[in-house]
């Protein structure tokens, strides 16, 4: 779905020009443009925007759970470019089982810590990265925090609850 | 050497890699362990040296050891509740990250907020900029050896905390920049305590650029270490006065102004040089900037709300709860409830003392956001250590480090 407001957007119509089957969806809210890609095409998009359109920096990459909804996570790409100064979100939907994405360590090597926190929190794997092991969590940690059906007090939670349960 | 002390070692991934790499260059490399407690890692960062004599061939950082979840916490929040989390992220900017997290949330909320909190807002943020400076400042000089300048920064930052004291009712973890405006109308008698501080400051900045420019051990240990690429700079993502120390004028104050930052007249200090002096060059001169902008805060300070007319977001006065029902009802509601956020997505960008500070809120129209991420700038640019230090001499580690100015409760969150 690519919304009217949009349509006309310098970097949507040249990315459509491109190839037109890149863009699942994009839109304009609060200013910000959302340019949602298909999974596959993530690495040549984001080619694509720092040859083509100047996004020489990479923000950030980080990732949404939507769980229970299937397609479960949104991996979320934020892009600048120093010259025009101009911001860019790129997202791209993966499936629960086996979440794998290509990694843009080629195009921006700062993706690389990112990628691993995404691997590390999330559990969403990144093909042709160098390493993928955890980052911030200790190695050997099971399961990934910031998903969804993982509680916040952990899976390790060893304190004890009062008899008769918690009483406020 | 090689082989010394190593089998004591926790043998973790990081190590192994560096030890399992094919012994193609000559043997006698020793693999050092720089960290976690180490105090030139200003905090908890590991740092695998591997060593040719003095000389570094591969480094590798390994953090993570403050990792304290906050972004996983923040979803178990309210949205009011997430801004006593985002001061404890970066301890020594804690305003700076009060103000992108608020901005964020503003920005979903599409709430107009009121020239004086704005003004305010912009005085406290950058006299958190200087409070992050003199903290640099001071253990950068202590790192390499120049022990007074510590001392000074540390004695004037102690006014500013004292300014924040004033404010908040906190030294450090302040959260008086809230959703909607400020935590409480500006205490009597601020101007007195910012004034005073203004009238000395701007000599003391001289008095540190003195001690250090005339001192060669200084001048020796900063000047031509620690360059690297410009355009691999801007592809590891390294922003703030490192960048700018490397000649892009780049700053999101003046690329993207929030907060009113474009009705002030201020410039980006860059340098050229790329190197340790050039950073602490762009970070005095940075200091000198802050100082103009607060004053210009100062004399400027509009007049009225210090909070949003938005009684859905903001708490109402004490007394308007206790004999308005309306004002009661909202009361109950944003206690109890929480303040509800439209559904939808942001980031929101800052410019911290270290560099861009953003805020990425997903929001799914409850009272609680449904993931919050911070790209926060420590992480980024510590991420170019290893291309900085290797083919150095193992003491410009401590230089170079200190002049990436990293906070670890920035890096590891």
């Amino acid at each position: 779905m690519i919304s009217e407001a949009v349509a006309t957007h310098p970097i949507v119509v040249a990315l459509q020009q491109e190839s037109s089957s890149w863009l699942v969806s994009a839109n304009i809210a609060l200013g910000e443009l959302t340019i949602e890609v298909e999974a596959d095409r993530v690495a040549h998009v984001c080619r694509f925007l720092r040859d083509e359109k100047a996004f020489n920096r990479l923000s950030t990459v980080t990732a949404v759970d939507r769980y229970p909804v299937e397609p479960r996570f949104e991996v979320v790409y934020h892009l600048y470019s120093i010259s025009l100064k101009r911001r860019v979100r790129v997202k791209a939907r993966v499936v629960s089982e086996n979440p794998e994405l290509d990694s843009v360590i080629p195009v921006w090597p700062s993706a690389n810590w990112y990628e691993r926190e995404v691997f590390d929190l999330f559990g969403i794997r990144f093909r042709n990265h160098p390493e993928m092991t955890r980052i911030l969590m200790p190695e050997g940690w099971e399961g990934h925090p910031l998903r969804k059906d993982y509680p916040v007090h952990g899976h390790r939670y060893d304190y004890a609850e009062p008899e008769g349960g918690n009483s406020l | 050497m090689s082989d010394v002390g190593l089998s004591d070692l926790p043998v973790t991934a990081d190590l192994r890699k560096v030890l399992e790499t094919p012994a193609t260059s000559r043997p006698r490399h020793m693999v050092l362990n720089m960290g976690p407690q180490h105090p030139s890692t200003h905090g908890v960062l590991r740092i695998v040296i591997e060593l040719d004599g003095e000389f570094i061939v591969k480094a590798r950082s390994d953090i993570g050891f403050l990792h304290t979840g906050i972004e996983k916490q923040s979803e178990a929040l309210t949205y009011q509740q997430v801004v006593t989390l985002t001061d404890r992220v970066d301890y020594l900017a804690n305003l700076s990250n009060n103000l992108a997290y608020c901005l964020a949330v503003e920005k979903l909320l599409q709430l107009e907020i009121p020239p004086k909190a704005q003004w305010m807002r912009v005085m406290l943020v950058e006299l958190t900029r200087l409070n992050s400076h003199l903290v640099w400042l001071g253990t950068h000089a202590l790192d390499i050896g120049a022990m007074t300048v510590f001392l000074y920064c540390m004695r004037e930052r102690e006014d500013l905390l004292r300014i924040f004291e004033m404010f908040s009712g906190q030294r450090m973890m302040t959260s008086y920049i809230r959703v909607g405006g400020l935590a409480l109308e500006p205490p009597r008698g601020w101007e007195t305590l910012v004034d005073k501080f203004l009238g000395y400051f701007p000599s003391k900045v001289d008095e540190y650029d003195d001690l250090l420019r005339k001192n060669p051990i200084w001048m020796n240990r900063t000047q031509n270490i620690g360059q690297m690429d410009v355009d691999a700079m801007i592809a590891m993502g390294i922003t703030g006065p490192m960048l700018r120390g490397a000649g892009v004028q780049t700053d999101v104050r003046r690329d993207e102004p929030y907060s009113s930052y474009d009705k002030f007249d201020f410039e980006i200090p860059t340098e050229t040089a790329n190197d340790v002096y050039a950073r602490y060059r762009v970070r005095v001169r940075e200091m000198r900037e802050s100082v103009k902008i607060i004053r210009q805060a100062r004399e400027g300070m509009p007049e009225g709300a210090y909070q949003a007319a938005a009684p859905q977001v903001v708490l109402p006065e004490r007394e308007k709860m206790k004999s308005q029902m309306e004002a009661l009802i909202y009361h109950f509601k944003i206690v109890s409830e929480g303040i509800r956020v439209p559904a939808g997505e942001v980031y929101h960008a800052i410019e911290s003392p270290r560099g861009e500070l953003g805020y990425y809120i997903v929001s799914d129209g409850t009272s609680k956001p449904l993931r919050l991420h911070m790209r926060t700038p420590s992480f980024g640019n510590l991420q170019a250590l290893p291309q900085m230090i290797e083919g150095k001499l193992i003491a410009d580690v401590v230089a170079i480090l200190g002049s990436v100015d990293i906070v670890l409760g920035d890096v590891d969150r």
